[in-house]
């Protein structure tokens, strides 16, 4: 019903390719967040689905109907999609009501069901008692309420915002990003959402695509990017990653295979059809590191260069391997003293093979 | 679903989402016939006809006929009129007097700029609003009140006895007074430019120079002059474009000056010939255009060499003038003084006399002038009642379409959008006289409906202020277009309003002040115009703004005081009551607000 399908979309500005082959398939009612470094093209993404800007090729279907593709190009008033802008877009002249009530008003719903509707929503953003002041009189985090209740009111079935969130300070973050879970577990509305915090990304979305110089790296649950990173960036990209070099990779069957990391032989998750190889790319996360005892016969011995306090854990950054030469980071369990020149021992206790990388994506 | 909307406590409680699902949905694609792009289209289209019908088809008709006559297309006689002597004289003429007021113009908007935004020098609003007095003054008028300056009437010099001896040439009817006139007319315009870039300026770039040991004057020679560089010869270009096509001070200083420029020589050409020398004035006006265009396009060229773009909207600091403060802005003053007040009060002073001549005393003094002028002459008072309902309508017109061409040059690409965005840049740049000659030829014809020609009627002089104020009227819209948030706009086009739902809706209400800047500046213009009336007032049809002109040849030199003085009251009017808009004007748009 609010399906949206991205068919090869392309999009440049003169000569600079800012959006290269993007397909993408996203379900009705689905949350889906998009992630990527300033400059990828995430902004030109959200332009083009919304209407604004016209596609050099491919093409754009939203609900089943082509909206955007060669010879057709449906206006962004026509399209029935809310957008929420980074800086809101409020209208300066019009009160709270009237910005929540201009959509309403212009696709002709007769005065009383506007009031009410408006009435309505505000009530639904907590907004009731500011109804008549002018955005500037509002705070950042009203104003960014006052922006969803205007999509609210149009019962916008695909709801696209750009991130919505990056004006304002942490704590009001943490309140609104559970706004977003409300509004849409309320309306049902397909979301794309783009940011470039990512905790906020796995938070939220149902499914996130890692975006990178104008291509998609990566689309799959938060839990996939995490685990099963399909190509080094995103290993890198995604929570902290750490990718390494690997040997010797044999599988194992049943999505395992065994390696051997920084000289010592480890077990690690791999695809289903993972074949043997000499070498290949393996990620991991600073948690998949464990210190183990001195006396252990075998483990990555490291150096410690620094230890970070970070409340509930200690952060080490460690030289480790046979030459000394890779740094890595790991995290030890709160009471523990690490001081800077001390000899540990490591254990890798999980890890992912990258696949090797497909065609569509080796020379990004 | 998500952990955070699983987990988290619903904000706003589930009761209510049931209520929210029971509300009728918006019915997805199908609640607006799909219009396709058609506001947008007829918007675009009107757009295109308003400009091709008021600036490109009459230019073009005026390019036609200065190179094609009956006798069709004749090179010939193309050189023999371009290479007449008149002609070549008032071709140096005006090249010499365009460059040189120029050059005075750029040191002097220059230096009063720098004076302005890096010092702290006091009262320095006033000082500005002085500054650019002279600019929203019709340059008749100027050139009028300066005559007037020698003469016995004049209270500055005529308290020292400093009149002009009788029979004795007036200095200023000359082609240094020409060019000194308008070099001090044009240096606001290099202000404004000059001005707008060192608001540009980082402060720390300054501190950083005089961290380095530099002092002022190495600071202001090596970092601060190359750094605004583009804006000071952005402003030389205005300069030149406004002096060559300056017909007010022109023609009252270079006719009876005997120094013909090619303004002038067009002027008089249809005094004399009439419509039969059409051809040749064409080609005359199309000389002007080509020599303006071309110093405006080398100057703007000249600029962008070594271009440096600094972009950061941080305050320059204030350099505190010390001890030099008093001289400095003693000097600033007496500037004033002698530019401003000077030939002011001696057109005020000759307004005040029965006869020209007269010294002001407790004899001579009358109102009669004043008085005459309001409510007796006939005259006088139908070009300005014909002035006004033309100016009006000028504004009521073109408002709306300034708003709606700003919108297409801001936020549309495409080669429409691009025809737009240089039909209204040449419009700015060809001097209005070029305008006026081009109407004539457009008009003289018979139209197809009407059956009779337009040309000395009045609606000709509406079309002519149409497109001659169009690229004026922008200006001001475009700056408020700069500091709007495109995505109002698109906000409203996803709520479903349609283009003109938009204008009205959002981007006038948004735009509000710039509109009225707009207005204001279109206003203050178009009721004293010259350049283009000049040519096409008629007996039928006089605006005030050459009468000044007229009065002064037919010898009522106080009655045409009187009328400049008048036109000055009413520019100072509009000028204070603009500033009561106060704060609410975006930066930068009353040129006279400091
Ligand atoms: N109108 C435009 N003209 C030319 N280039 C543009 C235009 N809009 C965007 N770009 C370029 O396209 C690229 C992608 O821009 P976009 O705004 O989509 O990035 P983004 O991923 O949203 O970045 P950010 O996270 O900083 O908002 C950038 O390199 C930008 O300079
Ligand atoms: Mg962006």
């Amino acid at each position: 019903m609010n399906q949206i399908q991205t068919n090869n979309i392309a999009k440049s500005y003169g000569q600079t390719e800012v959006l290269r082959q993007i397909s993408l398939s996203i379900n009705s009612g689905e949350f889906v967040a998009v992630l990527g470094p300033s400059g990828c093209g995430k902004t030109t993404l959200l332009r083009c689905l919304a209407g604004f800007e016209r596609l050099d090729s491919g093409k754009i279907d939203i609900g089943g109907q082509t909206v955007s593709g060669p010879k057709r190009h449906l206006l962004p008033e026509n399209r029935g999609i809310g957008v929420v802008f980074q800086n809101y877009a409020l209208w300066p002249h019009m009160s709270v009501t009237q910005n929540v009530a201009y959509g309403l008003k212009i696709s002709g719903v007769p005065k009383k069901e506007r009031k009410a509707r408006v009435a309505h929503v505000l009530d639904l953003v907590e907004l009731g008692p500011q109804a008549n002041r002018r955005p500037s009189d509002l705070s950042g985090g009203q104003r960014q309420r006052v922006a969803l209740a205007r999509c609210l009111a149009m019962e916008s079935r695909v709801v696209l915002l750009d991130e919505p969130l990056a004006n304002l300070d942490v704590h009001l973050r943490g309140a609104l990003e559970e706004e977003f879970a409300a509004f849409h577990a309320r309306t049902g509305a397909t979301m794309f959402y783009i940011t470039h915090d990512q905790s906020e990304a796995l938070a939220l979305a149902d499914r996130v695509a890692v975006m990178d110089r104008g291509r998609i790296l990566q689309f799959d649950k938060p839990e996939a990017l995490f685990r099963r990173p399909s190509t080094e960036t995103v290993a890198g990209f995604i929570g902290e990653g750490r990718v390494l070099e690997a040997e010797d990779i044999r599988p194992l069957g049943g999505g395992f295979a065994s390696a051997i990391v920084l000289g010592q032989p480890v077990k690690l998750r791999c695809n289903l059809d993972q074949d043997a190889r000499a070498h290949a790319k393996i990620s991991f996360h600073p948690g998949d590191l464990h210190m183990i005892a001195d006396a252990a016969p075998d483990g990555i011995c490291a150096n410690v260069t620094r230890a970070t306090y970070r409340g509930a854990y200690l952060r080490a950054n460690v030289m480790a391997g046979p030459s000394g030469a890779v740094p890595l980071s790991v995290d030890i369990a709160a009471p523990a003293s690490l001081t800077s020149g001390q000899q540990v021992k490591l254990a890798l206790n999980d890890g992912w093979v990258i696949p090797t990388t497909h065609p569509t994506c080796n020379h990004i | 679903m998500k952990p955070s909307a699983k987990n988290s406590q619903i904000l706003l409680g589930s009761n209510r989402v049931t209520v929210y699902n029971n509300m009728p949905k918006r019915l997805f694609w199908t609640l607006r016939p799909e219009l396709g792009l058609g506001g947008e289209r007829a918007l675009l289209l009107a757009l295109v006809l308003f400009v091709g019908v008021l600036s490109i088809a009459p230019l073009a008709r005026l390019a036609y006929a200065a190179l094609v006559t009956n006798d069709g297309f004749d090179l010939d006689r193309i050189v023999d009129v371009l290479g007449g002597r008149r002609v070549l004289e008032a071709t140096v003429n005006t090249i010499w007097i365009a460059v040189s007021a120029t050059l005075i113009s750029t040191v002097l908007g220059t230096i009063a700029a720098l004076l302005c935004n890096l010092t702290d020098m006091r009262k320095r609003s006033l000082w500005v609003f002085g500054f650019m007095l002279p600019l929203m003054i019709p340059p008749q008028v100027i050139a009028l009140a300066w005559v007037q300056a020698f003469s016995p009437a004049s209270p500055l010099l005529g308290i020292l006895g400093w009149s002009l001896p009788p029979g004795m040439r007036h200095p200023l009817y000359s082609m240094g007074g020409i060019i000194l006139l308008l070099g001090l007319y044009n240096g606001p315009l290099v202000f404004l430019s000059v001005r707008a870039s060192l608001q540009r300026l980082p402060a720390s770039m300054i501190e950083a120079a005089h961290a380095n040991g530099a002092g002022h004057r190495a600071a202001t020679l090596d970092i601060i002059l190359p750094l605004i560089r583009s804006g000071i010869f952005a402003g030389a270009a205005l300069a030149f474009v406004s002096a060559i096509g300056n017909f007010g001070i022109q023609a009252m200083l270079g006719i009876p000056g005997r120094v013909p420029t090619l303004i002038t020589l067009i002027y008089r050409r249809l005094n004399s010939y009439g419509t039969s020398a059409l051809n040749d004035m064409a080609l005359l006006a199309l000389l002007l255009a080509v020599l303006t265009v071309g110093g405006m396009t080398l100057t703007a060229w000249l600029g962008r060499q070594g271009d440096q773009r600094v972009e950061t909207a941080q305050r320059p600091p204030r350099i505190a003038l010390g001890r030099w403060g008093l001289p400095i802005v003693g000097i600033a003053w007496l500037y004033h003084l002698i530019f401003l007040m000077l030939p002011l009060s001696a057109l005020f002073g000759t307004a005040l006399v029965r006869g020209y001549g007269q010294p002001v005393n407790f004899e001579t003094i009358t109102f009669q002038n004043f008085s005459n002028a309001l409510f007796y002459h006939e005259g006088i008072r139908d070009a300005f009642l014909t002035s006004l309902w033309v100016t009006l309508t000028t504004v009521a017109v073109l408002i709306p379409v300034a708003v709606a061409l700003g919108y297409v040059l801001t936020w549309r690409q495409g080669c429409i959008a691009q025809f737009l965005r240089m039909a209204s840049e040449m419009a700015y740049a060809l001097p209005g006289i070029i305008i006026g000659v081009a109407m004539i030829l457009f008009f003289l014809r018979p139209l197809p409906f009407i059956g009779t020609g337009l040309y000395g009627t009045v609606w000709v002089i509406l079309a002519a202020y149409m497109s001659n104020f169009l690229a004026l009227a922008l200006r001001p819209i475009l700056g408020g277009y700069a500091q709007l948030d495109r995505g109002l706009d698109e906000a409203a086009q996803l709520a479903g309003a349609g283009i003109f739902a938009r204008l009205r809706d959002i981007v006038l209400p948004s735009l509000a002040p710039a509109v009225m800047a707009s207005a204001i500046l279109v206003f203050m213009t178009a009721i004293n115009e010259i350049q283009t009336s000049v040519l096409l007032v008629s007996s039928r049809a006089q605006t005030i703004g050459p009468m000044i002109i007229f009065l002064e040849e037919a010898g009522s030199s106080t009655l045409a005081a009187a009328v400049g003085c008048l036109m000055v009251v009413m520019v100072l009017v509009l000028m204070s009551g603009s500033l009561l808009l106060g704060n609410r004007l975006p930066e930068g748009v009353l040129p006279w607000r400091d």
